[in-house]
């Protein structure tokens, strides 16, 4: 099988309304950027899913390893202070 | 091997736990082989079970059954392509896949071996083919790889209007002149043994389930999920005042569930072989387009390159 | 007046008809899943067309007719559609030849429909002319990828281009039932679509490094329903389930 109509893969993140952030819903294959935006258009919102689609080929994301995930993200579960509850203001000032 | 066994053990407990398994995260090799498998299988499926339908397209009676069934059959080309790309999360090949469907050393499943001489058929598979396949998706959708996961939950949310589009088709036809009605009923009749087939072998010929429901992978076995179906679907066909073709079939109130007559699995071993009435026709029809969709492929690929470099000597000219 | 009316818009039905019973062949068959459901997009939004047109000529025709009924039950002969839309579909490079002439014709003329005098056809024309734009782009951006692509794709479709050339000139030829409507402001001045489309295909051909073939004899005489072989087929396999029973609703 030769590899010359092997389309490339890419990442396909779409805004499903203004106001809210693009969001990941898939990958699909393409030769080049303008017919991913097409190809997405028919495969990701078929029925009105988005008003805005960022495309992009997969090999130009890099990822966190999963090996890594404790380093990364555990030292962030002991920081209470970052959060509202961690700090006591009475009642009576009311909500802030 | 103890350091491999452990981790065997985690990710078990990480399963048990109702985690999902994400595309980076360490998984047993044969995890990844069986969801590979699993899932390219079920996206053959999805790609070869258009064929079926596609050729009533240019055929549909109305004008409003035409546009739903071209509708309907591209969100297969659609599911098809959402669960290429789950398995491609996998470090599968779409390409690999493909060609082993094509030189048939992949299976897909074995219901779009049957043909569809009728209009009626459109209805019957809307309804009951449809019907079990979403059976076995509201199952997976709690799979416990993520990426087949998330697949199964889009699809399971664009399936809902197939199997109401065939009901109404067999609803319109029961109702409908006695031609029609028996049109109806002769497409049950071929189609009714062939759905409960979709759920595979019995339990305890199947061989490769306790590791998937193990994994997670699998849900629900194949002789639940069947019985879940027939119970499901039975009042439906009495609704449309058809009759299912199964003398054995009868409401057993100790069990809460309906009885049903012995499946003939010669005929599902035969099909699965490639002796269906379809099974040449339905290779014949993926390799012809694959085939001929190839210098197509290729001259897109090729513009693209051209633009890039185009592209390239306008930057470092500018 | 009337008659006139019911046939210019039964011309723009059958159009979107024929070419979305054509496109939909395709479904299933794509060179790729991702062109499969592009290819269907497109051919549901004729279908789409052609329900609307279809609704409109019944309502002209009045009595018990419907959509279905016009769409399926007439004579060969009673159908109004251009011969390109007709036409096999060839291989991919060459439905897409046939689209590209086709929608860069349709995206002009709806553009100009959209100030017709007539109500319905301006509505209609505000609707399709979204779809009819993303089509035009779409293939005029598939030829170039082909035309530019390799060296078997660009004789490809240079190919098709030649073969399709000789069914273009009927879509800019104004005839009695044109020229009547034209007077009333209710249909399209060909001649001034002619002029836009001669400019735009000139454009994505030389983008497309394909050679525009020589203008010579055009065929004619599908808007006045006299068809080539191929529409007997379409007709036979879209009609053949509503004219077996007749009776039934489906």
């Amino acid at each position: 099988m030769s590899s010359k109509d092997n389309w490339k893969i890419w990442e396909i993140f779409i805004r499903s309304r203004n106001g809210l952030s693009h969001k990941h819903v898939g990958s699909l294959h393409a030769p080049d950027a303008e017919m991913a935006i097409k190809n997405a258009r028919d495969v990701y919102t078929r029925r009105s899913e988005g008003v805005s689609i960022w495309v992009v080929p997969s090999e130009a994301i890099t990822a966190s390893s999963p090996d890594e995930a404790e380093p990364l993200f555990t030292p962030s579960d002991d920081k209470v202070y970052r959060h509202p509850t961690f700090y006591e203001i009475p009642d009576e000032v009311g909500h802030m | 091997m103890t350091k491999e066994m452990n981790l065997e053990e985690r990710f078990q407990a990480y399963v048990d736990g109702e985690n999902k398994v994400e595309p980076k995260d360490w998984m047993p090799e044969k995890y990844r082989k069986t969801l590979i498998r699993q899932i390219s299988q079920h996206a053959h499926s999805e790609v070869v079970g258009m064929l079926p339908e596609a050729n009533w397209i240019t055929r549909a009676p109305s004008l409003r059954r035409k546009v739903a069934l071209l509708a309907k059959v591209q969100d297969e080309a659609g599911h098809g392509l959402y669960l290429y790309s789950a398995a491609e999360t996998l470090g599968a090949d779409r390409m690999d896949m493909v060609d082993d469907l094509l030189t048939g050393k992949a299976k897909y499943s074995s219901i779009f071996n049957y043909p569809t001489p009728t209009w009626a058929d459109i209805g019957a598979i809307g309804w009951l083919v449809d019907g079990a396949a979403i059976a076995n998706q509201v199952m997976l959708c709690r799979t416990s790889y993520g990426p087949y996961s998330r697949a199964m939950v889009r699809i399971c949310k664009e399936e809902s209007f197939h199997q109401r589009q065939g009901y109404e088709i067999l609803m319109t036809l029961a109702q409908g002149t006695p031609e029609q009605k028996q049109m109806a009923q002769d497409a049950l009749n071929r189609w009714w043994w062939p759905s409960l087939m979709m759920f595979g072998p019995t339990d305890d010929n199947s061989p490769n389930s306790a590791q998937s429901m193990k994994w997670k992978i699998k849900r629900k076995s194949n002789d639940e999920l069947r019985q879940e179906f027939i119970d499901k679907t039975i009042p439906q066909a009495e609704y449309l005042g058809l009759s299912v073709p199964d003398p054995d079939l009868k409401w057993n109130e100790e069990r809460g569930h309906y009885d049903f007559g012995t499946i003939d699995w010669e005929e599902f071993y035969q099909v699965i072989k490639g002796n269906g009435k379809c099974n040449k026709q339905r290779l014949r029809a993926r390799q012809e387009a694959h085939a001929k969709g190839e210098w197509v492929r290729e001259a897109a690929n090729a513009y693209a390159e051209k633009q890039a470099v185009r592209k390239a000597k306008e930057g470092s000219a500018a | 007046m009337k008659a006139q009316l019911l046939e210019y818009t039964l011309r723009l039905g059958d159009n979107a008809l024929i070419l979305g019973q054509r496109l939909g062949e395709w479904c299933g068959h794509g060179p790729i899943l991702e062109q499969d459901i592009a290819l269907s997009n497109i051919a549901l939004d004729q279908l789409g067309q052609a329900r609307m047109l279809m609704q409109y000529a019944a309502e002209q025709k009045g009595g018990d007719f419907t959509e279905d009924k016009v769409a399926f039950l007439r004579p060969e002969t009673e159908y109004h559609n251009c011969l390109l839309v007709e036409l096999e579909n060839g291989d991919w490079g060459r439905t897409i030849v046939r689209q590209f002439l086709f929608d860069t014709y349709n995206y002009f003329f709806y553009s100009a429909l959209l100030s017709s005098a007539d109500n319905r056809l301006q509505e209609i024309a505000q609707k399709a002319i979204k779809e009819i734009t993303y089509h035009a782009q779409w293939s005029a951006e598939w030829l170039i990828r082909l035309g530019d692509g390799t060296e078997e794709s660009h004789q490809r479709v240079q190919r098709s281009l030649n073969d399709l050339w000789e069914w273009t000139g009927e879509l800019f030829s104004m005839d009695a039932v044109d020229e009547a409507l034209l007077a009333e402001g209710i249909a399209v001045n060909l001649a001034e679509i002619k002029v836009q489309w001669d400019q735009k295909v000139n454009e994505i051909l030389s983008l497309a490094t394909l050679k525009r073939p020589e203008d010579a004899w055009m065929q004619s005489g599908g808007k006045q329903g006299e068809h080539s072989e191929y529409l007997g087929y379409v007709l036979a396999v879209m009609q053949h389930l509503p004219r077996m029973y007749p009776e039934a609703t489906w």
